[in-house]
């Protein structure tokens, strides 16, 4: 692999002659500011590797603050399997003198750091290390199409000089562009298309050499490129959620904003609520009249919902809940990533209150899961959480189309009389029958948030509230024993087995594959079924002498993050540790790799 | 490893579309429901308490505009009066303390096809659930809300409630009630409640008038019900009732329902004030105009299974 990356592609080229490297990956960072449309840059990448045959996977940041401000957008391109953004940049592009300087370092040594030279002014010192290439993408932006460049064009530039460099497909960047303005005056095509020709015809030849991806693996089918919560708000469309309820906040709003936009094409309706409780509590209606219904919110927003999921739980309602996470606690913060909501999922409610919580490990996981979510709301009447976070929320992946017609799914109730219907009766899992719904024998159910008897009516008697409990808890039982385990990535048996669970898939699986490469022994394990957790995870544990939970939260004050204190409660098993951060950053490979040396007290055993 | 989900066996009777539910006989040939067959519970109230009056004249609403009992739907929040559904034989939900509006919300927003009836207190309306009383009010979501208002928090025994006048002596307030009470008639008024009636549970006639009048109502149907709680407030409302030597004072006869600063001004009148519909107007609901929304975007889409409009989204994602 190290003959094809583009560091070692510049290292072995022999200063300035133009030449061409093949290479079968690239990590490209753009830094500037975020009105100069990096996003869109990357946007663009990332369509145009899924029109090819590359994998593509995204990383961006989004500044606090509402205008302005230092933005970053990374994509990470590929021939072969792409699990991360990758540790480090092969190409740097800074627009201002602080991108340069604050990202300097997320280049690999000998990479490439392409400079607006209007804007920056290279270091000496710097020039050692990188390969430094100013081009006056300012300047030549507003020779191309006027006007001030302050803002626009410049990224139409740059992805021209993107192009340009790794030899893309030229017409199928230009049909991309075009698309996206689509509906625009035409002026508006024709400006962006004039700004990207400038950046590509922009001679860098005796710069930079070119690079080419070596040929990808043909892929069967197309693929779609989106980002995790466009994936999460298309999945519950497809599970047949046709009705939501929320208030908006960050990372979460961008779901409610497409649910809002795309329900009514299918008869649906989503609402913009006063606050949470009352989007808990609009959705928990809305499914006690028929279809599990959605809500979703981050962190302050999740807190406000807790005492209705509590109510769902006792009423034995159906809901979905999205918590897209973000750095908390309280505001905390609001644009970072951290996995810190996961012992409110579980626990969070008074009373014993059984939820479902599930979390998916990447974009394409997102639209399954939101499926997954809302066939087990239907079928065991209970609140499942969906636990994603800000890193998922936002990268974008292509991955393979899902085959439509026969993933989406109609959950409309049946509302044909039934001669008698007992909602709650000892003997476990009811099929719902919902208000509208004639029932024969004249009586009818409560749906109530007191301990009740099988009809929803008041009970308090000691046994009745024992059996009552059980029979929420046992559902969730049930349900434990039809989740498939999840499996090894490696050998099933080793010195250390990484568990990990949600956005953090990618980086474990790439940390394991290259402790592999090295000779060390580390497998790896990702829950997507956090409670109940599947069945046969300690068969598992077996195998290894050290078990790692990898997570983006706090070491707590025992030693653990919020999986690894779950892990722990339930097998008591003293092999199971923490590797958790806090940094509200994603986890790099080489950071997993080098925290497990450190913490695995006989450090990485050789296979 | 995203395929491993859990599927549940399609069922064959998952399409019943929701507005054209099926009943075992055509409703013409049903027989209305008698009172028996509407009552479920025995009422856990205290003798003499005012909300039996409410239960009874809803029962007897049921009967007179022959609801059904799978299209009757009860909901309500936490207090006395929110006891309300378990005491009704129909399809109901005793909801969290100040939060029915919401929960009715996504029923009515939903099911067009329910008679959807919400019940609770003065402390479920306007104080734990007051701000969700202007946001149902301003959307104008289709249901009929009353609020059984006596004057004190009953259920938990007598704490000063936001209607608790000015002096009333509560457990919480022993030295009487200092806080300025909310006058309801006013709050939904300017909150934009399209349909606000006063009644009380001593004037059954009018109870059931206003109830009426309320259900037929295309919106967001108020009535603020005066309902004594004999054991934390007797006598409350003695005022208002002529049996006690009070008197029951009619909305005037030329008042203009549509007029809402003549609305505000009757509501200004002070104890016992007026009885009768204050306000109403026929702004189009949120169920309407949300109907309206969809009728425009499934114009774009016509005649598309709904993978085929998902797939038409997924084709601009490639
Ligand atoms: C979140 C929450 N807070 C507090 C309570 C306790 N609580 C139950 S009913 C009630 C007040 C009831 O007063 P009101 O709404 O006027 O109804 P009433 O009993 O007078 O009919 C309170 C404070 C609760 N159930 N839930
Ligand atoms: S406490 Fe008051 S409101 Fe509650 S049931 Fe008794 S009389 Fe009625
Ligand atoms: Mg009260």
């Amino acid at each position: 692999m190290s003959e094809s990356t583009i560091s070692s592609a510049v290292a072995n080229g022999n200063g300035g002659a133009p030449q061409v490297a093949r290479v079968n990956e690239a990590v490209i960072r753009f830094a500037g500011n975020s009105q100069d449309g990096i996003q869109a840059i990357g946007g663009f990448l990332a369509r145009l590797a899924g029109r090819s045959e590359q994998e593509v996977m995204t990383f961006m940041t989004i500044p606090a603050t509402i205008s302005g401000g230092p933005s970053i957008f990374q994509v990470r391109i590929g021939s072969g399997e792409i699990l991360s953004a990758g540790d480090e940049a092969d190409v740097l592009f800074a627009f201002y003198q602080h991108s340069y300087q604050d990202h300097i370092n997320s280049v690999k040594k000998g990479g490439i750091v392409i400079i607006d030279s209007d804007h920056v002014t290279p270091n000496p010192d710097w020039e050692k290390d990188f390969r430094h290439v100013p081009i006056p993408i300012s300047s030549r932006t507003i020779e191309a199409i006027g006007g001030t460049a302050k803002d626009k064009g410049k990224n139409l530039f740059v992805l021209g000089l993107v192009a340009k460099m790794f030899d893309l497909n030229v017409p199928k960047i230009e049909k991309l562009v075009s698309e996206r303005f689509t509906g625009k005056d035409e002026s508006i095509v024709k400006t962006a298309l004039t700004a990207f020709h400038a950046g590509y015809g922009f001679s860098v030849g005796h710069l930079i050499q070119n690079f080419q991806f070596t040929e990808a693996k043909k892929k069967s089918g197309s693929q779609v490129v989106m980002n995790g919560n466009e994936a999460l708000g298309y999945g519950l469309i497809a599970a047949g959620v046709r009705f939501g309820a929320a208030y908006p906040i960050t990372p979460w709003s961008d779901v409610m904003e497409l649910l809002r936009r795309e329900l009514p094409k299918y008869g649906g309706t989503f609402v913009q609520c006063e606050d949470e409780i009352a989007s808990v509590s609009m959705a928990i209606g809305a499914s006690f009249a028929g279809r599990v219904a959605v809500t979703g919110s981050s962190g302050p927003g999740i807190s406000l919902k807790t005492e209705a999921i509590g109510w769902a739980v006792m009423a034995e309602i159906p809901l979905v809940v999205v918590n897209v996470q973000r750095g908390g606690p309280s505001t905390g913060m609001p644009t970072s990533v951290e996995q810190s909501d996961l012992n409110q999922a579980v626990f969070g409610g008074h009373g014993d209150s059984p939820r479902v919580v599930l979390a998916p490990t990447n974009v394409k996981d997102c639209f399954y899961t939101a499926i997954e979510a809302v066939n087990i709301a239907k079928k065991y009447n209970v609140p499942v959480f969906i636990l994603s976070d800000q890193a998922i929320a936002t990268r974008i992946e292509a991955f393979e189309e899902p085959n439509l017609e026969k993933v989406c799914q109609d959950i409309t109730p049946d509302l044909s009389p039934v001669q008698e219907y007992v909602p709650y009766s000892p003997s476990g899992v009811t099929n719902r029958v919902v208000a509208g719904t004639r029932i024969l024998n004249g009586k009818y159910p409560i749906a109530s948030g007191l301990e009740h008897d099988e009809m929803g009516h008041p009970g308090g008697s000691p046994k009745l509230h024992m059996q009552m409990t059980a029979r929420r808890r046992m559902k969730l039982q049930r349900l434990a024993a039809e989740l498939p385990t999840p499996q090894v990535y490696g050998p099933p048996e080793g010195n250390v087995l990484l568990v990990g669970w949600g956005s953090t898939l990618g980086p474990i699986r790439e940390a394991v594959d290259r402790a592999r490469a090295a000779g060390d022994s580390v497998s790896s394990l990702h829950i997507r079924h956090i409670n109940p957790l599947p069945d046969g995870l300690e068969n598992v544990f077996a195998g290894f002498n050290h078990v790692c939970v990898v997570e983006m939260n706090d070491e707590g004050l025992y030693g653990y993050g919020q999986l690894g204190g779950l892990l722990r409660a339930r097998f008591c098993d003293p092999k199971i540790r923490g590797l958790t951060k806090t940094d509200g950053l994603t986890f790099r490979v080489r950071e997993i790799l080098e925290r497990v040396k450190t913490n695995v007290a006989t450090g990485l055993r050789k296979i | 490893m995203s395929e491993q989900t859990i599927g549940i066996p399609p069922r064959g009777n998952i399409v019943t579309p929701v507005t054209t539910p099926a009943t075992a006989l055509p409703d013409g040939e049903r027989k209305g429901l008698t009172k028996k067959e509407i009552a479920a519970d025995h009422p856990t109230w205290c003798p003499g308490c005012g909300d039996f009056a409410v239960l009874a004249l809803y029962f007897k609403l049921i009967e007179k505009r022959k609801l059904w009992h799978e299209k009757i739907t009860t909901v309500s929040g936490i207090g006395c009066s929110s006891r309300f559904p378990y005491f009704v034989q129909g399809h109901g939900a005793h909801y969290l303390h100040g939060r029915s509006l919401p929960f009715a919300s996504g029923i009515s927003l939903t099911r067009p096809d329910l008679h959807l009836f919400v019940f609770g207190g003065d402390g479920d309306a306007f104080s734990i659930g007051g701000n969700h009383v202007n946001h149902t009010a301003r959307k104008n979501i289709k249901m009929t809300y009353v609020i059984m208002d006596n004057w004190v928090y009953g259920l938990t025994k007598k704490q000063t409630s936001p209607t608790s006048p000015l002096g009333f002596k509560s457990k919480t307030d022993i030295w009487g009630a200092v806080d300025q009470p909310i006058n309801p008639m006013k709050q939904l008024i300017s909150a934009g409640a399209t349909f606000i009636a006063r009644t009380t549970a001593t004037n059954p006639n009018h109870l059931l008038q206003m109830m009426e009048a309320a259900m037929d109502h295309d919106g967001f149907s108020v009535i603020e019900c005066l309902s004594e709680c004999v054991e934390f407030y007797e006598g409350a409302f003695d005022a208002s009732n002529p049996r006690k030597g009070g008197k029951f004072e009619p909305v005037p006869a030329d008042h203009d329902v549509t007029d809402e600063v003549a609305a505000y001004k009757l509501a200004n009148a002070s104890f016992p004030g007026y009885f009768g519909i204050f306000y109403k107007n026929n702004r189009p609901t949120k169920n309407a105009l949300e109907a309206k929304v969809n009728a425009t975007m499934q114009e774009k889409v016509q005649g598309k299974k709904d993978w085929e409009i998902l797939q038409a989204s997924f084709s601009r994602l490639k």
